[in-house]
């Protein structure tokens, strides 16, 4: 098993008195796809900002590929290494697709724009007939796929998805379930933050399970698929 | 519509008929009925007079609006969709031919304008810098400033001050005050930054009443209320009055050894400062196209997405807020030489509120329509005191006009798209 890449150690965070994240642990290896389930509330996009500092972790510690991040600010974050599509897409809406692809290259500078570029439309083909296109205009399928494709742009070593599925139609987060195993396959690592936890753990080499800002459970995607407690709290139970 | 090119009377009528009806319920109470003592005196043909001027107006304006042109026109006032205007890349805007004529009617002005003449369009075009500095802060950032006023004052106070206590004159101050300025905006910014929207624009609304207070009640510094009196210009030691007022100092139509013209400071002034508006042009045209000048729209399109790529929002809105600020303390410069004297009474939030009708008018973000609505705003009343009283209520009646038809300004904001990168094959 290789070095886990990002770590928490005891993490806790706070939002005024709420406690939102209670101790918790969990590691990301090089080359894994990790998932974090749960339902509505439980804390999984908290633990995913706490990451680059919003909000800042009130105890306990993250690293990242040996570096203390737990103070950092997101800026230096997001500029060594780790990318973040985030929650509800959030792509530029008055840039076309390819100035949106643009602006993933500003940790790294545009010396691989070119050549990046390429390889997200070959990932992408649909961004490839949209490339012109203003960002706004294009369907919530295809501004998610921008927005992972827009993080990808800077050559990261580890990139975090905040529910990529979010208000999509069911054959469109297939598509795009498809086009993250392919990636994983490339060697890149993902952090997958998911309601949809079939689609999430079939994917994934580990997941996690959080309820009420705690990790309930950990186990290898498989396991947690075969889980009854999982089967019936996020999978319908049947 | 039947039939797209032939004109419906019946319709022109329906809205002939509806515009008679709300104008006879506008003006019914307040022309129709005159108050005499305890009873009232009914006045119906003074109605039917006005009413009829709006019905024969509305149907014009309905027949018009049904011709060829009038439909071109009416198409082309509403905003189709939301958002920056993205011009093809490359696009070489049509200004490149009208700034040199503008040019050409600037060094022509002088010659003919009179000192009232001058003294407006030295106004307007103080708030031309006006607005094209907060228009860094509210329309490219994003950020709302009502405060900007602030600045303003810090840079027209600061000649003042600095001429009284460190002897330091037009030119040495013209840098100073930008610094001080941006240095203010700095101080406002760095703890103000972290909010955003409403509570943003509280704080600034804030520090502009602040400097102002404290301009009216620092006597010891300031002369408070009293005002304090600001040098005239010089150039290279020359003054432009009758008679030299310091020591050692000639007036500079004695050293050119022509006779005295009254002029002769506002005309320097006014050649003064419009080379520094077609600077501050310039170079708010280079910073658009600049790393800085895309962040700063980047931010004002998604903050949180700016951020997860990795942009430092701290530095990008500071120096936002900056540039902005030392832009205002420049025209607090040149406001103060044209007024020979300032007091707090000057830099009130009225002013703030006139500075962001002038961008909001013009249009966020849009450089030309800044400047067209900054003379629109500051010259028409000059031009117009006959009618000073009607003034508010005109700016009101324009401003629900412009929100109605053309709700992002005179000129759209608008930028170059990139060019498709010929490096990725389709």
């Amino acid at each position: 098993m290789s070095k886990p890449i990002l770590e928490f150690k005891d993490v806790d965070v706070f939002y005024g008195p709420i406690q939102a994240l209670k101790k918790v642990n969990l590691h990301i290896n090089e080359g894994e796809t990790v998932s974090l389930i749960g339902a509505n509330g439980a804390g999984k996009s908290t633990l995913l900002m706490s990451i680059f500092g919003q909000p800042r972790a009130g105890g306990g510690s993250i690293v990242y590929n040996g570096i203390d991040i737990t103070q950092k600010s997101s800026h230096f974050v997001a500029s060594n290494g780790i990318a973040q599509s985030p929650e509800g897409r959030r792509v530029f809406p008055d840039m076309s697709v390819e100035e949106n692809l643009l602006m993933g290259t500003i940790p790294i500078g545009a010396k691989h724009a070119d050549e990046d570029m390429q390889r997200m439309f070959e990932l992408f083909p649909r961004l490839l007939e949209r490339r012109n296109q203003r960002a706004m205009t294009m369907s919530g399928g295809e501004q998610q796929m921008l927005a992972i494709a827009r993080a990808l742009m800077s050559r990261p070593k580890l990139l975090l998805l905040d529910e990529p599925s979010l208000g999509l139609a069911p054959i469109v987060v297939k598509h795009i379930f498809a086009t993250l195993k392919e990636l994983a396959k490339t060697g890149m690592t993902i952090f997958l933050v998911e309601q949809n936890a079939n689609h999430a753990l079939r994917l994934s080499d580990r997941g996690y399970v959080m309820v009420n800002g705690e990790i309930r459970m950990t186990g290898t995607g498989q396991e947690l698929l075969g889980n009854e407690e999982v089967r019936n709290a996020y999978l319908g139970g049947h | 519509m039947s039939a797209s090119n032939s004109i419906d009377i019946k319709r022109c009528l329906i809205d002939t008929v509806l515009a008679g009806l709300i104008s006879l319920i506008v003006f019914g109470p307040i022309v129709g009925i005159v108050l005499q003592g305890y009873s009232f005196d009914l006045h119906p043909q003074r109605l039917a007079i006005l009413v009829g001027i709006v019905m024969a107006g509305r149907f014009c304006l309905s027949l018009f609006l049904q011709t060829a042109y009038g439909r071109k026109l009416a198409h082309s006032m509403q905003s189709k969709d939301s958002g920056v205007h993205v011009l093809p890349a490359g696009h070489k805007s049509a200004l490149r031919f009208v700034i040199p004529v503008l040019i050409l009617l600037a060094v022509c002005f002088p010659f003919f304008a009179n000192k009232y003449l001058l003294s407006v369009v030295i106004l307007g075009l103080i708030y031309v810098l006006l607005g094209l500095g907060l228009n860094i802060v509210v329309g490219l950032a994003g950020l709302l400033d009502l405060g900007f006023v602030g600045f303003y004052a810090i840079g027209a106070y600061g000649l003042g001050l600095g001429f009284e206590y460190l002897g330091l004159g037009f030119w040495a101050m013209i840098p100073l005050a930008m610094i001080l300025a941006a240095f203010a905006g700095a101080l406002l910014g760095f703890p103000v930054l972290r909010m955003h929207g409403d509570y943003l624009a509280i704080v600034t609304l804030g520090f502009g009443e602040i400097i102002r207070l404290v301009l009216n009640n620092w006597v010891s510094l300031t002369n408070g209320p009293n005002g304090i009196p600001i040098p005239g210009p010089t150039l290279f030691g020359l003054e432009f009055g009758r008679r030299a007022k310091e020591e050692g100092h000639i007036p500079i139509h004695e050293w050119l050894g022509v006779s005295y013209n009254p002029n002769a400071e506002l005309i320097f002034t006014f050649v003064v400062l419009f080379i520094v508006v077609m600077a501050v042009l310039y170079v708010k045209h280079r910073l658009t196209h600049m790393p800085v000048g895309r962040a700063w729209e980047a931010l004002r399109e998604d903050e949180i997405a700016c951020r997860a790529m990795g942009l430092n929002h701290v530095l990008v809105k500071l120096s936002a807020f900056m540039i902005g600020a030392s832009i205002a303390g420049l025209a607090g410069v040149f406001f103060a030489t044209k007024q020979g004297f300032i007091d707090p009474s000057s830099f009130t939030f009225f002013e703030s509120a006139l500075i962001l009708a002038i961008i909001v008018l013009g249009g966020l973000g849009s450089t030309l329509g800044v400047v067209i609505a900054a003379f629109v705003l500051t010259v028409a009343p000059e031009l117009l005191r006959s009618f000073a009283e009607y003034r508010v209520l005109m700016f009101g009646i324009l401003m629900v006009l412009m929100m109605i038809w053309r709700p992002r300004g005179l000129v759209r904001i608008s930028r170059n798209g990139y060019a498709i990168r010929k490096g990725v094959k389709p």
